[in-house]
């Protein structure tokens, strides 16, 4: 097996050097979620503002796919409308089970590997998740 | 060159297939070992030639099925020098435990006394005392950890007290491969007035074991961790625990004499074995006490402690990786971490090559926050593990230290 079909630059590069990494002083939502088979954890918070979701961070520990997943996912919603975002973690969802993406998910694009490995998937998913009850449920701590 | 002779990979069909084009070299046998052909072949005999429920029925069958359950209780007896009819089979480790803190716990335990575990046990050793705790009214205490990971003793003499009815230890951790000296927390325990229930899981595959050389009230182990299948464990008790112990699961074969409002219990041990058990497992189990027994458990415990030794001291001598655990004898596993690489991501590379360890908390998280870490990588002996299966484990972890670390 080629180690590379999994790690791809793209996401060692966004587990080294993670993009919106940290706290927001005045979220407008938190959520803190567990993996409890591997006990990867994330904190995401978010600021929405009349349906825009003006600025996101992340925090938290894990493997690489999840903390690079986290990574690209801010950069791909940040700026984003609630809708868009929601619709983003969707498709990155069912991406990852095998269907074709209709929007273009960034970076997030090069997590396509762990397609073949289910045991992995869930590690991609967390701050997806995360970001899913960020956004549907109002001022979570 | 530590191998045990002849090489004993032949008996064991996994190691004939490829993992990503690569020899399997297999780490986790402290999850579940893999099982000889003997252990395979005794399963499926079973249930080609013998299948039949037991203890009900006369025809021929069933007879000779009771008599394979029933020998291999003796042969299970044998293994840990106790008596048969102290030996109740379970689904597990897991199960025997809750078995005795349910079944002996509840009526033993009441408001006011405590229950003492170590720092290091896995969940199935923790949580079946947390809620016996909770649900009488008693105090969980703990016998704190060493700064090098074995256990203290001081701690231990501190925390049992006149009002600790039960005393859980784990033999061999499953993360730090610490030894517990049970006979001396056996003293401690029964100076108290307590009971001491020793989880096994860890310790009874890989060493000779003797109950009353130990001072154990109760043993708990798996069949799965010992070359047996999944779904068989085992329940050691003292007889004069188990006839102060209730039942837990009700049902067939349990039973002596019922009533429409009540009924009364088979002897020990069916009393504790209500409904059908795994029979085939219980058969397949008993071929892998006899493949055990015929390696020599002295031998395997000198084989898995080289390996273990070996193995810890080679990956302490990397740049950059963690190992964890006493720096002497140890059980047959070693967890350890690469700076910067999460566990997860190891054990993905290491597959990569064929080498399979485990990644994660280990079912041990209260452990895993005292390391102050939140997962680690681990790798773990048995018979069929040879210093090539060593030597394969460094070569990985080097490429895969030099592939995240790029």
């Amino acid at each position: 097996m080629n180690l590379d079909n999994m790690y791809r630059e793209t996401i060692l590069d966004h587990n080294q050097i993670p993009r919106n990494k940290g706290t927001l002083e005045d979220p407008t939502a938190s959520v803190g979620l567990l993996n409890p088979t591997c006990g990867d954890q994330i904190r995401l918070d978010v600021k929405v503002v009349d349906g825009q979701l003006m600025d996101i961070r992340f925090d938290g520990q894990g493997c690489a796919i999840s903390m690079a997943s986290a990574s690209m996912m801010t950069e791909a919603v940040r700026g984003q409308s609630v809708a868009e975002s929601l619709a983003v973690t969707r498709e990155f969802k069912a991406f990852l089970t095998g269907t074709p993406p209709r929007r273009n998910l960034g970076d997030l694009g090069a997590l396509e590997g762990v397609a073949q490995f289910p045991s992995r998937i869930k590690c991609a998913t967390l701050a997806h998740n995360a970001l899913e009850q960020a956004l549907t449920q109002d001022g979570v701590s | 060159m530590i191998r045990l002779e002849p090489d004993l990979k032949a008996d064991f069909p996994i190691f004939d297939r490829l993992i990503h084009d690569h020899r399997l070299t297999y780490l986790d046998s402290a999850a579940t070992s893999q099982k000889p052909r003997q252990v395979i072949d005794a399963e499926l005999d079973f249930y080609q030639k013998t299948n039949s429920n037991i203890l009900r029925s006369v025809h021929t069958l069933a007879e000779e099925a009771t008599a394979g359950y029933e020998r291999v209780r003796g042969l299970t007896a044998a293994f840990i020098a106790g008596q048969a009819k102290e030996i109740i089979f379970t689904r597990g480790t897991t199960e025997s435990i809750n078995l005795v803190a349910r079944g002996y716990g509840d009526s033993h335990i009441g408001p006011g006394d405590n229950i003492v575990v170590s720092a290091m046990e896995h969940h199935s050793n923790l949580i079946p005392w947390q809620q016996l705790a909770k649900r009488r009214g008693a105090t969980l205490r703990f016998v704190e950890l060493q700064a090098d990971g074995s256990l203290s003793i001081e701690s231990a003499a501190k925390v049992i007290d006149k009002r600790t009815k039960i005393v859980a230890m784990t033999q061999v951790s499953n993360v730090l491969g610490t030894i517990v000296p049970i006979p001396v927390l056996a003293d401690l325990a029964h100076a108290a007035g307590a009971i001491l229930v020793v989880d096994g899981a860890q310790s009874v595959p890989h060493q000779p074991t003797d109950v009353s050389a130990m001072g154990a009230d109760f043993l708990a182990f798996s069949a799965h961790k010992m070359c047996g299948p999944t779904g068989v464990g085992v329940l050691w008790g003292k007889m004069e625990h188990l006839e102060a112990m209730d039942p837990v699961l009700y049902g067939g074969e349990m039973i002596a004499y019922v009533d429409r409002q009540q009924a009364t219990w088979a002897d020990i041990p069916t009393r504790f074995e209500g409904g059908t058990p795994n029979i085939a497992g219980v058969i397949g189990f008993g071929a892998a006490i006899e493949y055990l027994n015929q390696v020599g458990m002295a031998n395997i415990a000198r084989h898995g402690s080289d390996l273990a030794e070996m193995a810890y001291q080679r990956l302490k001598e990397i740049p950059g990786v963690a190992v964890y655990g006493p720096d002497e004898k140890r059980g047959a596993l070693v967890s350890f971490n690469i700076d910067a690489v999460h566990p997860h991501d190891v054990a993905q590379a290491l597959d990569a090559v064929g080498v399979a360890v485990r990644a994660g908390h280990h079912c041990a998280q209260p452990l895993m926050r005292w390391l102050g870490v939140a997962a680690t990588a681990r790798a773990s002996f048995y018979l069929y593990n040879d210093a090539d299966d060593v030597e394969r484990l460094v070569d990985a972890i080097h490429s895969t230290k030099r592939y995240f670390q790029r």
